[in-house]
């Protein structure tokens, strides 16, 4: 199907005796917002690792844009329009915040075999940057050290440097972590502007993220998904409010 | 090159990598579970046949030296680590490799300031200096080496693999971050291995002190053969040690004398002359190299967290 | 920006080191001359280290190879009568660039401990294979009757045209080592440094870019080895040593790692410091090791960081 950005069919991964990626099938929708949540140790990680091109799948295929993507390297899928951020905050943290997103462009800018021209004065690069800083609200922090952000600050820097690649598909791995209520309220509302344009893939914890933003929500236990639908479907599914869902029942159906 | 001949470089081949096996196990053992690069551990080799050559001469009998020389290099090297390693375990490799090349200067020099520039000699004890008929006559006391190198491997292995503290110390060596957790005292373990570590090495020296020459500088030798060894067999891997120890000696010893037989054979001899030994110098690393090409974490890496 | 001052001192250091022979004639102390020279090598030698140890991470303790290749290359060549300068370069430069990328290849599959030991090993490897080319001194070494030909006007036998060319060189290669690190190839090389697996999510291949910066360090330094050989005139196994590795490296840290022009003061400070100790003691190393111990533990940013200044990315 054509409007299917994402298509994961029979993905298997296993460590040793572990089954960490148990016959996943797995779809995403042009523009939606498709969640994936799990308790702990449900394989999210390792599902996340391999679409993002970090761990090689023992079978199974992963079709991007109507391409099989299993072959191809990280570097190369970020070419192909797939771009990720990372749970735990992975910026640069000696370059500044427009540097950081400066470099995301450069990724995307040709090759990089220039030896003279100083690059962060390259209005090519520095330009979008900035345009993107100003996009997740940054703008104000341009010229501050990553390492010297607010965790907050960072996680939005975390977004902006995938925003940077142009992708098609956005992988956010637990945008919100370690945010509080009003931080993550922001990004909420960030995530809920970028849905139509781009397709988002969310692993996250918190629930209120995951019911108010997604148009589809996949649980995952044990390496396998047992269940995908709309908010509603899941917040009803019996299957899952046992295996996960049940302490939190209090807080969604608040 | 007659059989005799030939299973005799294969037997000294043997013995060689004994010897590596005894520095590259408590090398291998700190670099997997300290995660420390320590490039002194060549010298605790020397101190080891300095000490023990000293010993030797004092009570003119090899078993006391070897008595003597253990406690003596299991306090050298609890110092060691104590006083520099600790201070690097946080740090980079960068720091590591600096520091401990700091530790060589240092060890080099202290040799040279307290028995001389000259170095030391030992001879093999009389008992030991004739050979035996194993099929081939052999040299006594390099047999010797590498029966008593395979007693310590085989104490090594058990205390590695039954023992409680052996369990410890694999578990360190493939997950550094559980063993805090596990509650296991990790100071102490660190010391206690980093000990083991330098009584191995110095009982290399004492082993070696009578078929080499005992000056500064020599533990430097057996570190490059000890990285190769570490690199090829995988880090934190006791069984790579051994295995890579072994292959790496018979390589190194066999190849050498092979090498300018079968270049006599196919170029003439002048050409043989230049490049036999140039070659078989480089067998041992073109073998690391096509090693690391096929596993670049080496065969039996140990290593997952 | 870097500071006013850091550009003062730059500045002024090498005004100093462009009239020093005219000084050193006047006061009638000519052996500066080659002594400055040598250390000017050593600079080279260092910043080279520093593009990919300092801005690159990667921790090559087989740098020593490169110098004892460039040395080589003017050495055999000579040896065989060619002393043609231009040819000998070429050697050098085609040469140096040949055993880069052969060891990087090999050595950046690896990472961290791994890579130490493997360029350590291979390094080592160029060494003994030095030491048994009989040939060519071995472990003895060879003499190199001529210095390399460039110019019929330009005899490098006159030590004052030796000193200005290591002096020109070595002007040459701060600049375009400065310029590098700040363009879009060094921006590649500090990220990598800082988030392999980032650099790679947003797009990097980086394994290409540290290989050439791994080639482009080694080239620099087998040219330091060219201008040492021609300068002592002399051609040794030795020149290939890890412990030479390990020196270099030391010159890097005291100068400041990831600094580029500190490693250039390091490798005086260094020189400097290993002149007058040897003076004083020949057991100097005995002194030294414990040093090195707490200069790496307790002294990082190295000289180049006593001066003060920060240093922001994308300006120079």
């Amino acid at each position: 199907m054509t409007d299917l950005i994402l298509q994961v069919k029979n993905l298997n991964k296993a460590f040793g005796g572990v089954v960490a990626t148990d016959h996943l099938d797995f779809d995403v929708r042009q523009g939606e917002i498709h969640a994936v949540i799990g308790p702990n140790g449900a394989g999210k990680t390792t599902f996340v690792a391999q679409i993002a091109g970090m761990l090689t799948p023992d079978s199974g295929e992963i079709i991007f844009d109507g391409q099989e993507i299993s072959g191809l390297s990280a570097p190369e899928r970020s070419h192909a329009g797939l771009a990720r951020s990372f749970q735990i905050t992975s910026v640069f943290p000696n370059f500044t915040a427009i540097e950081n997103v400066a470099l995301s462009i450069q990724a995307h800018d040709g090759h990089s075999f220039r030896f003279w021209t100083t690059a962060f004065r390259d209005a090519k690069l520095i330009q979008p940057a900035r345009n993107i800083l100003e996009q997740v609200g940054l703008a104000d922090r341009a010229l501050s050290l990553a390492g010297n952000l607010a965790h907050g600050e960072q996680r939005q820097l975390e977004i902006a440097m995938a925003l940077a690649t142009k992708p098609k598909l956005l992988l956010l791995d637990e945008p919100t972590a370690g945010m509080g209520a009003e931080e993550s309220e922001i990004m909420r509302q960030f995530l809920l502007g970028l849905k139509g344009e781009y397709s988002i893939i969310l692993i996250e914890h918190d629930m209120d993220t995951v019911f108010n933003l997604s148009d589809r929500i996949t649980v995952l236990v044990y390496g396998r998904s047992i269940a995908t639908g709309a908010p509603d479907e899941i917040r009803s599914n019996a299957q899952v409010k046992a295996a996960y869902l049940g302490e939190d029942e209090a807080e969604i159906n608040a | 090159m007659t059989i005799t001949l030939f299973l005799e470089q294969i037997l000294n081949g043997v013995q060689f990598g004994v010897f590596l096996f005894l520095i590259s196990a408590g090398m291998t053992l700190v670099l997997g579970i300290m995660n420390v690069v320590n490039l002194a551990h060549g010298s605790l080799y020397m101190v080891g046949a300095y000490v023990a050559t000293t010993m030797y001469s004092l009570t003119g009998n090899l078993f006391f030296a070897f008595v003597l020389m253990v406690p003596i290099l299991l306090v050298v090297g609890m110092i060691v680590e104590i006083v520099v390693l600790r201070t690097l375990y946080e740090r980079d490799h960068m720091d590591q490799v600096l520091a401990t090349f700091g530790l060589i200067l240092f060890f080099n020099e202290l040799v040279r300031i307290v028995w001389g520039v000259e170095g030391l000699g030992m001879n093999i004890p009389e008992s030991l200096s004739g050979s035996i008929d194993i099929g081939v006559p052999y040299p006594s006391y390099r047999l010797l080496i590498i029966a008593v190198g395979i007693l310590v491997s085989v104490l090594l292995y058990v205390m590695i693999t039954k023992t409680r503290m052996g369990m410890q110390i694999r578990a360190g060596a493939s997950n550094r971050s559980m063993i805090g957790a596990l509650g296991i005292n990790i100071r102490i373990l660190y010391t206690v291995v980093f000990g083991i570590g330098a009584v191995f090495a110095g009982f290399a020296g004492l082993m070696a002190g009578p078929i080499i020459s005992i000056e500064s500088g020599m533990g430097e030798e057996m570190l490059i053969f000890a990285f190769v060894v570490i690199v090829i067999g995988g880090i934190g891997s006791i069984r790579g040690a051994l295995v890579a120890s072994i292959v790496v000696g018979v390589f190194e010893i066999v190849g050498r004398s092979i090498l300018p037989y079968i270049l006599l054979q196919l170029v003439p001899p002048d050409q043989a002359q230049t490049a036999g030994p140039a070659m078989a110098s480089m067998l041992v690393y073109i073998l690391m190299v096509v090693i690391l090409f096929f596993k670049p974490q080496g065969l039996f890496p140990a290593r997952t967290g | 920006m870097l500071s006013r001052l850091k550009i003062w001192v730059l500045l002024l250091s090498f005004l100093f080191l462009a009239v020093l022979p005219i000084v050193a004639e006047w006061i009638g102390e000519e052996f500066y001359i080659s002594l400055v020279a040598r250390m000017m090598v050593f600079a080279i030698a260092a910043m080279s280290l520093d593009l990919i140890l300092g801005y690159g991470g990667m921790v090559s303790f087989g740098h020593a190879m490169f110098f004892g290749l460039g040395c080589y290359s003017v050495g055999i060549l000579a040896f065989y009568e060619l002393t043609n300068g231009w040819l000998q370069l070429f050697v050098c430069i085609f040469g140096t660039a040949l055993i880069g990328a052969f060891v990087g290849f090999i050595s950046l599959r690896t990472s961290g401990i791994y890579f130490i030991m493997v360029t350590f090993a291979l390094a080592q490897m160029f060494y003994f294979l030095g030491i048994s080319l009989e040939a060519y001194g071995g472990d003895d070494g060879l003499p190199i009757d001529t210095r390399s030909e460039f110019f019929s006007f330009f005899d490098l036998s006159e030590e004052w045209n030796m000193y200005y060319l290591i002096l020109g060189t070595l002007t040459a290669c701060t600049l375009f080592g400065w310029k590098c690190v700040n363009s879009r190839f060094g921006m590649v090389l500090r990220g990598s440094q800082a988030n392999l697996v980032r650099m790679e999510a947003i797009g990097f291949s980086t394994l290409k870019y540290r290989l050439s910066a791994f080639i482009i360090s080694g080239v620099m330094c087998g040219l330091a080895g060219f201008l040492l050989g021609n300068l002592t005139e002399f051609l040794t196994p030795e020149y290939m040593h890890w412990f030479r590795s390990g020196e270099i490296m030391i010159m890097v840290i005291v100068g400041g790692m990831g600094t580029l022009f500190g490693p250039l003061y390091g490798a005086f400070a260094y020189l400097i410091f290993e002149e007058v100790m040897a003076g004083y003691t020949e057991y100097w190393q005995f002194y030294f090791g414990p040093l090195l111990i707490i200069l790496v533990l307790f002294a990082k940013k190295g000289l180049w960081g006593l001066l003060p200044g920060k240093e922001n990315l994308g300006d120079d």
